[in-house]
């Protein structure tokens, strides 16, 4: 097995025991990124020589018979939009450029304490505003999988390292699908954990009430593994679970025949696309034939789900980028006045889809429509919850394809917003409800992988994780980089 | 022409240790520029409030204490958007009303006692909200200042706003209630208002036929008074000229003590209210506002009533010190040690505030402690000095922090009260001066000259009354008729 190929469950282990250097699979890691940046551009900032530095350190470490931690010397990518004490804070966006967070992420303290390496900060939609990684301000990430293709967004540059082996871990965020849509495309595993079980504190917010940061890896277990070191209560969120802990990153040991899978008609029927739905029930079929029951279910509310999404997350976005005005950090334009300056500043400095869901979620908001759409669509969310655990009422998991379409190519939904949108359909009920919801490579189609998604009820990872490593079992696809 | 005037006032918690949403110190007067500042208060892509519960709990003890009727069953924040460096989010979080938010309480009212009579003056609501941070221009005023600099560490204090019906009827009853509503927040311990900028008020005031003005901007109780007299007059000029008020918004400018327009706005702007996400409600089960109501301390007005009934002191005087908790601590404090409620009460509030005022202090910045002033009192009540000499007393006491017994004892100023040892220096005095002699049945000031003499020669020990009494008898003695 190639390094780059290696699980970070085994490197770790090496790591620990002395049998691997961190500084050599490091190397490995970063010679990797070099080779393929200039096709893919997964990251924004490669941190090469402060990677290497932290690898020697956890060496010396492990030479004084120390234990640096559970992902000892793994290479792990952070998304763009997790702050990194002292390293380039972009989002994607021009706005961000030359931002230097003094601080870091929850998620980041955690990282660093089981003696995790970061080694770039990836490319991504800006402000993961996308499903594609075509909005950044930095370049489009290309699918290592197909280069003509995109990786999914918007941490398509966490699913991309992982694919193209330019990391072993990768840490994405998920407001609206942004973990498993990537991970969908780039036939890698992602998890969207329940809402609060991670901490958001240093993740730059879209949409507050939606997102969460969660794990992707090429292997079930890895992904148990890096949620693991991330999840858990913490205080300087007060969205963060009090019970939330470890114990929620257990594989449980799921029999199949015990298992009740409910597949949401809407999510594997016209509109979406013939091949994914097949490869879908493909990978249902091998299930079934393990014992699992499979049935199938109605979501109808699915429809009605995504603009209620799309006016909460616009609204909430509306808000959270107020701040960038180019008064205390990143990019700013000259003007003669401070208003001049703001405006300039926020003219340039934002990218088309930005400043589409800062009009839309201006908008929303005013007095005289605030009732209207953004109180509308948190009813419509609360109805979107309860249809989705009165299913798993029933069922123990619920499944459909996790993007509705394969992999487009470069350019062929960005330039058209409600195609861009609608690409969502699938992953946006796990993030209403608050929901975990995991993607699992399901198959190939056009070249690239393609994704089945798991919901389940509310602190329900143990049981999600279970159900991948089954998938993982049933479809032999693991550890794949291109 | 009675005016009709609404206030909106802020007042900082400067009792609490940290800012509403961080860890941040909340006594940031005195640090240099923007250090008192974390990632939170300075709105940093990615972090995160975390709610002061100390702030919600004397937000709650000061809805009880303003007696509202409505007090929230869960504390939400919502979000009020707009653009302003001193802003570091461009939002602010406060409390709003709709969307699904609401202010901590409402429905509220306070009590002025009023010649004889009672005013309640409403309460329309509480908000609990972050305070901006501070604009400091270099040169000149906000409209001159060829540069801006921003200090944000007064960025993320907590603030109570507070809101009145437009209950209240002219600038003097503006004046009673903002000292009233001082009084209260001072004996919740939320605030000490003496610190500046502690308490900002705004105030909407309109004259019948006139539209409603709002004065921006006014840093203390007196300046309230001020700032509306000074709109009543001009408010009334205009009227009686038969001008028209229209709906706008002044500036109160304290050094040249007027109000002045400001660039009126076009439209009203839309704050794009809604509740913060990274907030969720925090619920305020009735057991818990129980529980605030065991702990809410004696309030202004009961303490008054006391001092007015136990202690037998008069309403003025009683007024004076209820409505200073720092002066009514001292004063309770110091009847402890000895027990003369009239006469610390007249010590306190008229001559050491006296004292305090002449020389520009703040209680605390002088030497006075309510041991001193027992030794004092008791120094008067038993007669061993005079009621004046124990006045000058206490101003020494105040600066120099003397022991007054020790000093009446070195400095033998036990007071004269031996008529005959009184009378001798009378005539010595009577003697020594016979042009006031000669004056005195035609100028009273002669008499009053006379006394300044005979005071100079006891050194202040005698009772001026006796004194007089003396100088006319002798006077007439000596067949001068002076008038009483």
């Amino acid at each position: 097995m190639r390094i780059e190929e290696m699980p970070a469950t085994i490197v770790a282990e090496m790591v620990r025991r002395g049998d691997l250097s961190a500084v050599d699979y490091v190397s490995r890691i970063l010679e990797r990124a070099e080779r393929t940046e200039d096709r893919v551009n997964a990251y924004i900032t490669l941190l090469k020589d402060l990677a290497l530095k932290r690898a020697e350190e956890i060496d010396r470490a492990v030479g004084r018979g120390e234990d640096p931690g559970r992902l000892a010397g793994v290479a792990v990518a952070v998304k763009d939009n997790i702050a990194v004490r002292g390293v380039e804070n972009t989002c994607g966006s021009r706005i961000l450029k030359g931002y230097r967070p003094p601080f870091n992420a929850t998620v980041v303290e955690r990282l660093l304490m089981e003696g995790a390496v970061i080694v770039g900060k990836t490319n991504m939609d800006e402000f993961a505003m996308g499903s594609t990684t075509e909005t950044s301000a930095y370049g489009p990430t290309r699918n290592p999988w197909n280069l003509e293709r995109v990786p999914g967004g918007s941490s398509g540059g966490s699913g991309a390292a992982l694919a193209a082996g330019s990391a072993t871990l990768a840490l994405g965020s998920d407001t609206g699908g942004s973990i498993r849509c990537p991970a969908a495309y780039t036939g890698t595993y992602g998890l969207k954990p329940t809402y609060g079980a991670v901490s958001r504190y240093g993740l730059v917010p879209y949409a507050n009430s939606l997102e969460q940061i969660g794990p992707m890896a090429r292997n079930t277990e890895d992904l148990a593994l890096l949620y693991s070191v991330i999840v858990g209560h913490d205080p300087r969120d007060s969205t963060s679970l009090r019970d939330s802990g470890a114990h929620l990153a257990r594989i449980e040991n799921v029999d199949p025949a015990k298992l009740r899978i409910g597949v949401i008609r809407e999510l594997v029927e016209e509109p979406v696309d013939k091949r994914v739905a097949r490869e879908v029930w493909r990978l249902l079929h091998k299930l079934e034939s393990m014992g699992a029951e499979v049935d199938e279910v109605s979501l109808p509310l699915v429809d009605y789900a995504l603009p209620a999404y799309y006016i909460v997350a616009m609204a909430e976005a509306s808000s959270n980028l107020a701040r960038y005005d180019g008064t205390r950090y990143g990019f700013r334009a000259p003007g003669a006045t401070w208003e001049e300056m703001v405006v300039e500043t926020r003219t340039r400095g934002f990218g088309w889809e930005v400043k589409r869901r800062i009009m839309l979620g201006s908008f929303i908001l005013l007095a005289g429509y605030v009732e209207q759409y953004y109180v509308k669509a948190l009813r419509v969310r609360s109805a979107v919850r309860r249809e989705i655990l009165s299913l798993l009422s029933r069922h123990h998991v619920l499944v459909g394809a996790t993007m509705p379409i394969p992999a487009p190519r470069l350019g062929e939904r960005v330039k058209d917003p409600l195609l861009l949108y609608t690409m969502d359909i699938a992953t946006v009920p796990a993030n209403l409800a608050g929901i975990p919801a995991v993607s699992v490579p399901a198959g190939i189609v056009d070249g690239a992988p393609v994704g089945a998604q798991f919901m389940g009820p509310p602190m329900g990872e143990p049981l999600l994780l279970g159900v991948s490593k089954l998938c993982e079992e049933a479809t032999g696809f693991r550890d794949r980089v291109v | 022409m009675e005016a009709v005037i609404g206030l909106e006032i802020h007042v900082q918690m400067t009792s609490l240790k940290t800012k509403l949403f961080c860890r941040c110190p909340a006594d940031y007067r005195g640090a240099p520029p923007n250090t008192h500042v974390c990632p939170v208060c300075l709105g940093l892509p990615g972090a995160l409030p975390v709610v002061n519960r100390e702030a919600v709990k004397k937000a709650v003890m000061l809805a009880l204490a303003l007696n509202c009727r409505h007090i929230a069953e869960k504390v939400v924040f919502s979000r009020k958007h707009y653009f302003y460096p001193d802003l570091p989010k461009n939002y602010q979080i406060t409390q709003f009303k709709g969307g699904g938010g609401a202010p901590i309480a409402e429905d509220g009212y306070l009590e002025l006692l009023q010649g004889g009579g009672v005013r309640r003056v409403r309460i329309r609501r509480i908000n609990v909200e972050e305070d901006p941070g501070r604009l400091v221009y270099t040169e000149g005023d906000i409209t001159s200042s060829p540069e801006v600099l921003i200090d944000y560490n007064r960025s993320g204090i907590a603030l109570l706003e507070i809101v009145t019906e437009p209950d209240l009827r002219s600038p003097k009853e503006a004046r009673l209630f903002l000292e009233k509503l001082r009084a209260i927040v001072e004996y919740l311990d939320i605030a000490d208002l003496s610190l500046e900028g502690s308490m900002r008020v705004d105030a909407n005031i309109s004259l019948p036929g006139g539209a409603r003005v709002e004065v921006k901007n006014i840093g203390s109780v007196k300046e309230v008074e001020k700032a509306l007299s000074y709109e009543v007059v001009r408010q009334r000029a205009l009227l009686s000229r038969g001008a028209a008020i229209g709906r706008e918004t002044r500036h109160w400018d304290p050094l040249r003590g007027v109000t002045r327009p400001l660039r009126v706005k076009e439209e009203e702007e839309d704050y794009r209210y809604f509740p913060d996400p990274d907030l969720p409600p925090i619920p305020l089960p009735r057991e818990l506002i129980d529980s605030a109501v065991a702990m809410l301390p004696e309030l202004p007005d009961a303490r008054m009533r006391r001092f007015v009934e136990e202690h037998g002191l008069s309403r003025e005087l009683a007024y004076a010190l209820a409505m200073d908790k720092r002066l009514a601590d001292f004063y309770e404090e110091t009847l402890k040690r000895f027990w003369a409620p009239r006469l610390v009460a007249v010590m306190l509030a008229v001559d050491y505030l006296g004292f305090l005022e002449k020389n520009r202090l703040r209680m605390g910045e002088d030497r006075l402690n309510p041991d001193l002033l027992a030794k004092l009192a008791r120094l008067v009540e038993e007669k061993v000095i005079t009621p004046e000499q124990g006045k000058h007393l206490l101003f020494r006491v105040a600066r120099e922090g003397v022991d007054p017994v020790e000093i009446v004892e070195r400095e033998g100023l036990k007071a004269l009260r031996s008529e005959e040892e009184l009378r001798r220096i009378v005539e010595r005095v009577v003697e020594a001066n016979p042009k006031a002699v000669a004056d005195a049945a035609r100028n009273p000031k002669a008499v009053n000259f006379l006394v300044g003499r005979v005071m100079r020669e006891t050194r202040g020990r005698a009772e001026p009354r006796l004194v007089r009494r003396l100088v006319v008898e002798e006077l007439r003695r000596r067949g001068v008729e002076v008038g009483e």
